[in-house]
């Protein structure tokens, strides 16, 4: 469905853009329907610049996304079929409106030939497959509603739409824990549904919940992919294992983790391309053992 | 089931609702009830005045240096001039160049700042370079140059060149606002939303800044009666007709001050300062109606 | 005991009335202990945090007292607390990003910054302090700018404990970082109690497993009360209090997976604590509540050292 070829994104930096930065290099992977994708990298990894790209917030510099087939085209049509969530719901509201106004915008841009009462309909019945009280969202502002009941708004927000992907962007990186889980089960069925969801975050232990593959970043290059039984079963690459040791988990003391002592990666990211080490399962360290450094 | 029925009502008034919204608070806002309704009398007086009371502002009288009276109710001045009559025609020309130029500064920033801010980059770094070189016009002493060259000046040339060169501070400040604005995640899900940027400029981002744009036209509004004010005070004011500047340069010249003569300068200068300080209380208003999260405290 | 806090009250003050942010809370802190603070947001954590160290203008000490090493902290007197401040507790702040001058060198910066406590820097007690986080010399000779997240929370944090306060409260001070990072800045921490440098510590976060990492005992927290206090270990493996138990049910680990075991949030919201609700405030919310719980539930020990706010417990 999503398929991402050698995408690169360079920023130019500096008074005149005579500096380069790149932010992407030569990311490959796809989220086909029906499954959850995980894209997991600490900052400056990357991974909300992916999410933007698919968006078509921000211009790729080189390589192709391509969505069943064609390329992304920004604009109306495309949207209609990816939709994305972001990080902070307090700024995804424009807090002069209500917050129920991401959902007339959708009917305005799209569906201005649905009566008003079939809408509310669906509406209401969207709110609730979110699993919210249209009676306690709607008509409210922002600074009314929790971070939760918002992120979910947007999700419903998305769902109005004919969605086949869905990339959400740390969604619940700025919720409680109570209510995070909820947001993530809800992602989880997006996906029994058949659609597509990008996750992408920063915390290990959301992303191997959720997804059926990951897709681990650093730099802005691909250091480990795969199923995500494979990846965090069988880390390979040396950072990968180091992620997995620094996630403080609530029955296993740091004391008790692994510690890694192979050699550490390369300065500046994975070297080399990714090379197949198991049946599903890719990374880029091509040597990982006796590695001479 | 209720529910259902409710929503209807509540979402056929999409954009329509929010202005009724609007209104609605805007009309139990003290502030803004009251200083509207200063600027709205002054602004009625200024129409209507010179209607009703007909006759010429600069004819000279048999009855000068008259204080406030039944027949004069402002007094005269050295001339024998009715004050009175001279400050409804001034308030006129001075509402006049208020909005004129104040008028034409305000879209010049707002365009400039909101392209400038949205867009970024090269139409940032050209439009920025355009609003510095305006900036660092000697805004006054080209208004006084070219004032000096036309002959016959009248207000309506006065305003715009007061506009075309007022503009560039606001235009810096709206660019600023909307360089921050830009980055929230809500332009994004306009995008996403299928929105043109001059929907998301129009929709999104002037709605959140809209206390702060009516800030800065009262700001450029009462900077060009000032303006233009001085600009009257020093000679180069409209060459006929009367402003407040006007009577205020007419009563310093002819030394009203020291001559006791207080009904010369108050009323035009209480009608500059009723203008712009109403205008003022008013904005501090709009801000509560404006932002959601100060109607409720 | 270190740290000996009596049923404190802190409310803020609001247009809409006084929210009790933090109502009645009791506990203590040993020497050399580690207490992690933990809850959803608006539990009152940070509101405790904050009056143990600075109460802003809106904060309002309502009740109880605070006693450190036997004195009592004057936390409602922002003028006689600034003999303790700095010296006998300390604080390492949320946002350290900001809280370096961005205009001065370090060095520079933290030696002002003694003066105006009327203190004579010592050159050598700084370097010894980098090298026990790991930090270059180099650094007191860079401005903040060049320094990364991680490299200034750990600068903040040895500014923080130079005069080897007593306590030292340290607000979510990880949430910012990235993992990796905030394993280094966890494991630091720790080694200023394990090096004595401060007696006892607050380590106020969201995140239960990285507080179960480095506390000794944890203390949850809802609505402004006390739920549950345990060490750490207890209160993980053994949860008395309903609240406690869901919250570690909604945290998904490594290795939990949606198709093999689906895991729930904490269905409702807190309570407003404009006006909160009589008896246990978790009631709405808890699958266990019974008739009982409209009657506040008392702080009892139901083990050595685990005290629990619930009539079921």
């Amino acid at each position: 469905m999503l398929k991402l070829d050698n995408v690169t994104k360079v920023y130019r930096v500096g008074a005149f853009g005579g500096k380069t930065l790149t932010a992407v290099g030569d990311v490959s992977f796809d989220v086909r329907p029906g499954e959850v994708v995980s894209l997991i990298g600490e900052s400056g990894s990357g991974k909300s610049t992916i999410g933007k790209m698919i968006l078509g917030l921000t211009p790729v510099t080189g390589g192709s996304i391509t969505l069943d087939g064609a390329p992304v085209r920004p604009g109306k049509e495309y949207y209609r079929h990816v939709q994305g969530v972001f990080q902070d719901p307090f700024s995804s509201y424009n807090p002069v409106f209500k917050a129920d106004r991401v959902f007339q915008m959708i009917r305005q841009a799209y569906y201005p030939e649905v009566r008003e009462t079939d809408w509310a309909e669906r509406v209401h019945a969207t709110i609730r497959d979110v699993r919210l009280d249209p009676d306690q969202v709607l008509g409210r502002y922002p600074h009314q509603l929790s971070g939760g009941q918002l992120q979910r708004l947007l999700i419903a927000r998305a769902l109005l739409l004919d969605l086949k992907l869905l990339v959400a962007d740390e969604i619940t990186s700025m919720l409680d824990a109570s209510t995070r889980i909820d947001v993530l089960n809800l992602l989880a069925e997006l996906k029994e549904r058949g659609l597509g969801v990008l996750y992408v975050t920063h915390d290990l232990s959301l992303g191997t919940y959720l997804a059926e593959r990951t897709v681990v970043l650093r730099h802005g290059k691909v250091v480990e992919m795969g199923l995500t039984d494979k990846v965090f079963g069988n880390p390979l690459h040396p950072y990968t294992r180091q992620l997995l040791a620094a996630v403080p988990r609530l029955h296993a003391p740091w004391e008790d983790a692994e510690p890694v002592t192979d050699c550490l990666y390369h300065r500046g990211g994975a070297s080399g391309g990714l090379s197949e080490a198991e049946e599903g399962h890719f990374v880029a360290c091509a040597r990982l053992d006796g590695c001479p450094e | 089931m209720t529910a259902l029925q409710e929503v209807p009502a509540q979402d056929a008034a999409a954009p329509a609702a929010v202005r009724r919204e609007a209104l609605h608070f805007a009309l139990r806002n003290g502030k803004l009830v009251t200083g509207l309704a200063i600027v709205l009398l002054l602004l009625l007086l200024g129409l209507l005045g010179p209607v009703l009371i007909g006759g010429t502002p600069n004819a000279y009288g048999t009855q000068p240096m008259q204080p406030p009276s039944g027949e004069h109710w402002f007094g005269t001045t050295t001339f024998g001039q009715d004050v009175f009559t001279q400050f409804v025609h001034g308030l006129r020309t001075t509402f006049a160049v208020g909005v004129l130029g104040g008028g034409i500064a305000a879209v010049i920033g707002m365009l400039v700042g909101f392209v400038a801010g949205y867009r970024g980059g090269l139409v940032d770094e050209a439009l920025n370079m355009l609003t510095n070189i305006v900036l660092v016009i000697p805004t006054l002493a080209v208004l006084l140059i070219i004032n000096a060259y036309l002959g016959v000046r009248s207000v309506g040339a006065q305003a715009l060149f007061i506009g075309l060169t007022s503009w560039p501070w606001a235009a810096r400040a709206i660019r600023a606002q909307t360089f921050s604005l830009r980055t929230r995640d809500f332009v994004d899900l306009a995008r996403l939303s299928g929105a043109s940027t001059w929907r998301i400029i129009t929709r999104e981002i002037a709605p959140n800044m809209s206390s702060y744009l009516f800030m800065t036209f009262i700001l450029l509004f009462g900077g060009s009666i000032l303006i233009a004010s001085s600009l009257d005070f020093i000679g180069l004011g409209p060459t006929e007709g009367i402003s407040l500047g006007l009577m205020l340069q007419n009563a310093n010249q002819w030394s009203a001050m020291q001559l006791g003569m207080w009904w010369w300068f108050i009323p035009p200068g209480a009608g500059i300062t009723a203008v712009v300080g109403a205008l003022y209380v008013a904005n501090v208003g709009l801000d509560e109606v404006f932002n959601p999260k100060l109607r409720e405290t | 005991m270190s740290l000996r806090v009596n049923d404190l009250k802190v409310y803020y003050k609001t247009l809409k009335g006084e929210v009790k942010a933090l109502d009645g809370v009791s506990f203590e802190v040993g020497d050399g202990e580690i207490l992690g603070l933990a809850g959803e947001s608006g539990c009152g954590k940070t509101t405790l945090a904050k009056s143990l160290i600075r109460m802003d203008g809106r904060m309002r000490h309502t009740g109880g007292t605070v006693e450190l090493d036997g004195e009592e902290l004057p936390i409602g007197d922002d003028r006689r607390m600034n003999a303790f401040r700095f010296h006998r507790v300390s604080l390492v702040p949320q946002y350290s990003m900001s809280a370096l001058n961005p205009t001065r060198k370090i060095g520079k910066m933290v030696t002002e910054l003694l003066r105006s406590r009327g203190v004579t820097p010592d050159a050598g007690k700084l370097r010894g302090r980098l090298d026990a986080v790991g930090l270059p010399h180099e650094v007191l000779d860079r401005y903040p700018i060049e320094l990364s997240g991680g490299m200034k929370q750990r600068m903040v944090m040895v500014v923080s404990t130079l005069l080897d306060p007593s306590l030292l409260i340290a607000d979510e001070i990880t949430s910012a970082l990235d993992v990796s990072t905030q394993k280094a800045v966890a494991g630091a921490l720790a080694g200023f109690r394990d090096d004595g440098l401060v007696k006892s510590m607050i380590f106020v976060t969201h995140d239960l497993s990285l507080t179960y990492q480095i506390a000794d005992t944890i203390m949850i927290m809802y609505a402004g009360r006390l739920a549950e206090k345990a060490p750490a270990k207890e209160i993980i493996e053994a949860p008395r209090h309903p609240y406690t138990r869901l919250l570690i049910n909604s945290l998904p680990e490594v290795g939990v997976r949606y198709a093999e075991r689906k895991l729930a949030g904490i269905a409702g919201s807190p309570p407003s604590l404009l006006n909160p609700p009589k008896g246990c405030r978790f009631r709405d919310r808890c699958p266990l509540a019974f008739g009982q719980c409209e009657q506040e539930p008392p702080v009892v020990e139901v083990a050595p050292n685990h005290s629990v706010a619930c009539w079921k417990a």
